[in-house]
Formats: structure tokens, C-alpha cells, sequence
């Protein structure tokens, strides 16, 4: 095999492994915008709050003298999924729910207010400055004559395949078996039918927001874990990202967000690889650009039909 | 069972129900007729609480249920045809019919299933499709059958002939029929003035969101004013 075609393993794997977690990210968008037709800007910013709460927690086990990773890494995930969730039910009860029914462009500001004060009110309490946590998951596998180059698969790259790959899928299980999972779909092709079935969509709504951030919060654990460093800046960049992956892939549906995040991420790889790196924002937002342009209801996304 | 009392409605500053009273009796199939825009879906849903009424009341079963949340109604044993059927096209059948059924026990859920069915042979024979791809007189029939699975006291039924051929129409009047045989309290909106005046006990005329006639069916299926606007001469 030549240099040129491990390199290029080499970079689909690493954004294969971005991709899935901008995926992660990017159903929560997704579904929210699904059901009322609105983007969650704090989206982000639960993300980078599951990120931190992960940090906290894994410093704080070894600090207790806690050596098993498996047992570490669970605890962690959990506190996060819940933290984020109730960070999650709160933007939603706080700057939404007050607002139903109200012009759609309120709650957007309402929203993007959350995210500010998300973003300080982490700055307040850790501080603005990066906080670094010591790779916990090191060594991985290589293939490929190492005089010619030698590609790499790290555990923590493995964890993150297999990590979102167990979450979509019981995500893609609740949504299409469970009784709740049903109530999502409904509400999202039709919330007043929905309600006068007298089904309580608010609820369904809350729960909606409360997935999405859980599914961000694996997110935070997967990428802060990955890269090693958090701020509280994160989100906005990472926000950015999925949301164009959700855009990308058709907003409103679940498998177009997981085609978009996979698409986004190797190819902000690719740029990078083959590009100055500095290129990668460019070209992944140039590629939003792109599909508004032509394709505006996404790869995945139905067209919008006029309702007769 | 349902009784509606000096019932206003508005959509922002306009004024949709004007000081409307209606009542529906147990066992009975009572209809609404009225031209377009005369009010009979606003009448319909501020029964449901989307819209509220401005003023008056409605009362169902003996328990006022203005004000209360739309949700809240809707388990209180009224179910509703809304106008468009709006069924879920992306769900299939049976995930349809389920929905209707959301807040029973699976096992009585099932029962009532069945019976919907045995009703709706075509649902069966379709049950794995998705609604979306069913014709017009299927996708009634599944907005009926999905708020049958609620097993109410009182089915709302809005223009379901509309846009369907001659022969499904007479099918879904039988079943109407078939469904107050079965103790199940019948408030029709028609259009199709003729065919629910003739299935129905009583009868309303709406008006520019006005009730101006209120008759027995076989009255105002003969009442001169009501065949000249509404049943063709």
C-alpha cells in the first residue's frame, strides 16, 4: 500500500471519529427543530457544560484515590447525562416554554441570551482559562509498514466509534418502539393533532430538549476526554459545527444529522490534511453555504410541501 | 352531554362565534351545517380548547371544561375527526391507531383495536403502511379509527366526506351510524348538508358564526330556507 493511500485511511479515520460526535451534537438540534420548528442556541453550551462536568468529576475520582477507569468513566457519563439534561429541561422551561406561540423570532433571542449567560456563568465558576486533564485512555492499535506510514487507530478513537454507535442506536430504538419515542414523532409532524389526542406535548417537548442534551453531554465526555482540554468556549464553535452538520444532512431529520456530523468530519479532515490547515472552518462553513444555496432542505430533509 | 353555552370566539381581533349555544344529547347524532367559513371548525375546536372561547361555556359530562388545557379535554372521553384528517403520514397504521389510544392499558388498547378492524377491513389490509400513503377515504377511515381507540363517550367529527368519492362517503356515514348504535354520542360537522341531516337526530345551522335554525333532522331537511342555501333548491 502507498504512503498517499495510509494517509488517506489515516485522516478518514480521525474525521470519522469528529464526525460521529458533531452527529451526536447534531441530533439534538435535529429533533428539537423537529418538533417546533426552532433551533436551540444553547445547544452548544450544553455540550461544553457536559465536557466540564466530566472533567470535574474524573479529577475528583482520582483525587479520591479511584483507579478503575471502567467505574471512573461511568460515573462520569452519568453526572454529565444528568447535569446536562436538567441544564437541557431548564432552557427549555426558561426560555421557551414562556414564549409558545409568541413570534418564532423571540424565542431565537431568548435562546441565544441563554447561551450567553450559559457561557459566563461557566467563565464565573471555573474561569475562562483552558483546563487540561491528563489523557486517561492511551495506546491504540497501528497497521501499515511503519518505513512507509503507519496508521493509527487509538482506544479512545475505538471508545468514540463505539460509544456514539450504542447511543444512536438506542436513541434509533426509543424513537421507533417505545410509547414515548412514538409521541416524539407525532409531535413532530403534527403538534396540535398531537395534543388533541390529548396527549401532553409540552411534556413530549421538554423530553425532546432532555435527549437532545444527554446525547450532546455524550458528546462533552467523548471529545473532552479526546482532546484533553476544555473552556468554556467550546460550545460556540462546536455548536456551529453541528448545527451545520444538521443542516447538511436535512434539519428536522435524525439520520440526515448523523450524515451530516460524518460528512462534516471528514471533511474538515481532509482540508486539513491536504490543505493548510487553517482552511477547515472555511471550507466546512463554505460547504453550509453550498447547501442553502442549492439544496436547502439538506441531504436527507423533505422539501417543504405546500399544505393544500 | 355536551352543551355549549353563549359561546364566543376570537382569532386575534376578529370575531369567529358570536354568543353560539348548542347542545348535544346522549345517544344522539347531531349536526352542524353552515357554509364555508361560518365557524363550524372554530366551533369545533374551542369545544377542544384551541382556541379558547372568549366568553361563555362549555360543558361536558356535567364538568366545565372552558379554560382547561386542550391535553386535559381530550382524555375526558371526547375524541375528534379534525377537518384534513390529519393523520400521522410518516407512522403507519398501526402506529396511528396507537397514538389514539395513548394513555390506556395495551391490553384494552388491543381490544378496541380489534374492533376497529372489524369496522375498517382496509386498515387491516393496510395496517403496515405508513398513512401517508394511503388514499383520502383510508386516511378517514384511520382518523376515525384512531379516535375510536380512545373508546370516548363522544366522537367530533369535522367534514369527514370532504373530498371523498360518492360510495366512501356513504361507508363512513354507515359507520357513524354504526358507531352511535354502539353508545358512542355523535356531534357532526357537514357540509354535505344533506347526507348528515338525514343520519342526524337534531340539526344547527351556523351562520356567519351565528346559530340562526335549530330543528329536528327530518325539519330542516324539508324547511324551505335550509334547502335553498344548503340542500341545492
Amino acid at each position: 500500500m502507498t504512503e498517499s493511500f495510509l494517509y488517506l485511511i489515516q485522516q478518514l479515520i480521525n474525521g470519522l471519529t469528529i464526525g460521529s460526535t458533531y452527529a451526536l451534537i447534531a441530533i439534538g438540534y435535529t429533533m428539537v427543530y423537529g418538533i417546533i420548528g426552532m433551533i436551540n442556541f444553547a445547544h452548544g453550551e450544553i455540550y461544553m457544560i457536559g465536557s466540564y462536568v466530566t472533567f470535574i468529576v474524573i479529577a475528583g475520582l482520582l483525587g479520591m484515590g479511584l483507579v478503575s477507569l471502567p467505574i471512573i468513566l461511568i460515573v462520569a457519563l452519568i453526572v454529565a447525562v444528568i447535569i446536562a439534561s436538567t441544564y437541557g429541561w431548564t432552557v427549555e422551561r426558561v426560555a421557551y416554554r414562556p414564549l409558545r406561540g409568541s413570534n418564532r423570532l423571540i424565542p431565537l433571542i431568548s435562546a441565544i441570551g441563554m447561551s450567553i449567560f450559559l457561557q459566563n456563568y461557566v467563565v464565573l465558576a471555573q474561569g475562562s482559562r483552558d483546563v487540561a486533564l491528563p489523557p486517561q485512555i492511551t495506546g491504540g492499535w497501528t497497521f501499515g509498514d511503519p518505513s512507509v506510514f503507519e496508521v493509527s487507530f487509538s482506544y479512545m478513537q475505538a471508545l468514540i466509534w463505539i460509544a456514539t454507535f450504542a447511543t444512536m442506536s438506542a436513541l434509533t430504538l426509543f424513537i421507533s418502539r417505545s410509547r414515548m419515542g412514538r409521541a416524539c414523532r407525532a409531535c413532530s409532524e403534527d403538534l396540535g393533532m398531537t395534543n388533541l389526542l390529548g396527549i401532553d406535548t409540552n411534556r413530549t417537548i421538554a423530553l425532546t430538549f432532555i435527549i437532545g442534551a444527554a446525547l450532546a453531554a455524550v458528546a462533552g465526555l467523548l471529545l473532552g476526554l479526546y482532546y484533553g482540554v476544555v473552556n468554556p468556549f467550546i460550545g460556540f464553535i462546536a455548536g456551529l459545527k453541528a448545527f451545520t452538520a444538521a443542516v447538511l444532512g436535512g434539519i428536522g431529520s435524525i439520520p440526515g444529522a448523523v450524515l451530516g456530523g460524518l460528512i462534516l468530519g471528514v471533511t474538515e479532515a481532509l482540508t486539513s490534511a491536504y490543505f493548510p490547515s487553517e482552511y477547515k472552518d472555511v471550507v466546512s462553513f463554505g460547504l453550509l453555504v453550498l447547501i442553502l444555496l442549492f439544496r436547502p432542505s439538506g441531504l436527507l430533509g423533505k422539501p417543504e410541501v405546500e399544505k393544500v | 352531554m355536551l352543551r355549549i353555552e353563549n359561546v364566543n370566539t376570537h382569532y386575534g381581533p376578529i370575531q369567529a362565534l358570536h354568543d353560539v349555544s348548542v347542545e348535544v344529547k346522549q345517544g344522539e347524532i347531531v349536526t352542524l351545517i353552515g357554509a364555508n367559513g361560518a365557524g363550524k371548525t372554530t366551533l369545533m375546536m374551542t369545544i377542544c380548547g384551541d382556541p379558547q372561547a372568549t366568553s361563555g361555556k362549555v360543558v361536558f359530562d356535567g364538568e366545565e371544561i372552558t379554560g382547561q388545557r386542550t391535553s386535559d379535554i381530550m382524555q375526558k372521553g371526547l375524541a375528534i375527526v379534525p377537518e384534513g384528517r390529519r393523520v400521522f403520514s410518516g407512522m403507519t397504521v398501526e402506529e396511528n391507531l396507537y397514538m389514539g389510544s395513548y394513555h390506556r392499558s395495551k391490553a384494552e388498547a388491543e381490544k378496541t383495536a380489534k374492533h376497529v378492524l372489524e369496522l375498517f377491513p382496509r386498515l387491516e389490509e393496510r395496517y403496515d403502511q405508513r398513512a401517508g400513503t394511503m388514499s383520502g377515504g383510508e386516511q378517514q377511515m384511520l382518523a376515525i379509527g384512531r379516535a375510536m381507540m380512545a373508546k370516548p363517550r363522544m366522537i367530533l367529527l369535522d367534514e369527514p366526506s370532504l373530498g371523498l368519492a360518492p360510495i366512501i362517503i356513504q361507508q363512513i356515514f354507515d359507520i357513524i351510524q354504526k358507531l352511535r348504535d354502539e353508545g358512542v354520542t355523535i356531534f357532526l360537522v357537514e357540509q354535505n348538508a344533506n347526507q348528515a341531516l338525514r343520519i342526524a337526530d337534531r340539526g344547527y345551522v351556523l351562520e356567519n358564526g351565528r346559530v340562526v335554525l335549530e330543528d329536528s333532522g327530518d325539519a330542516l331537511l324539508t324547511n324551505e330556507a335550509v334547502r335553498q342555501a344548503y340542500l341545492g333548491g
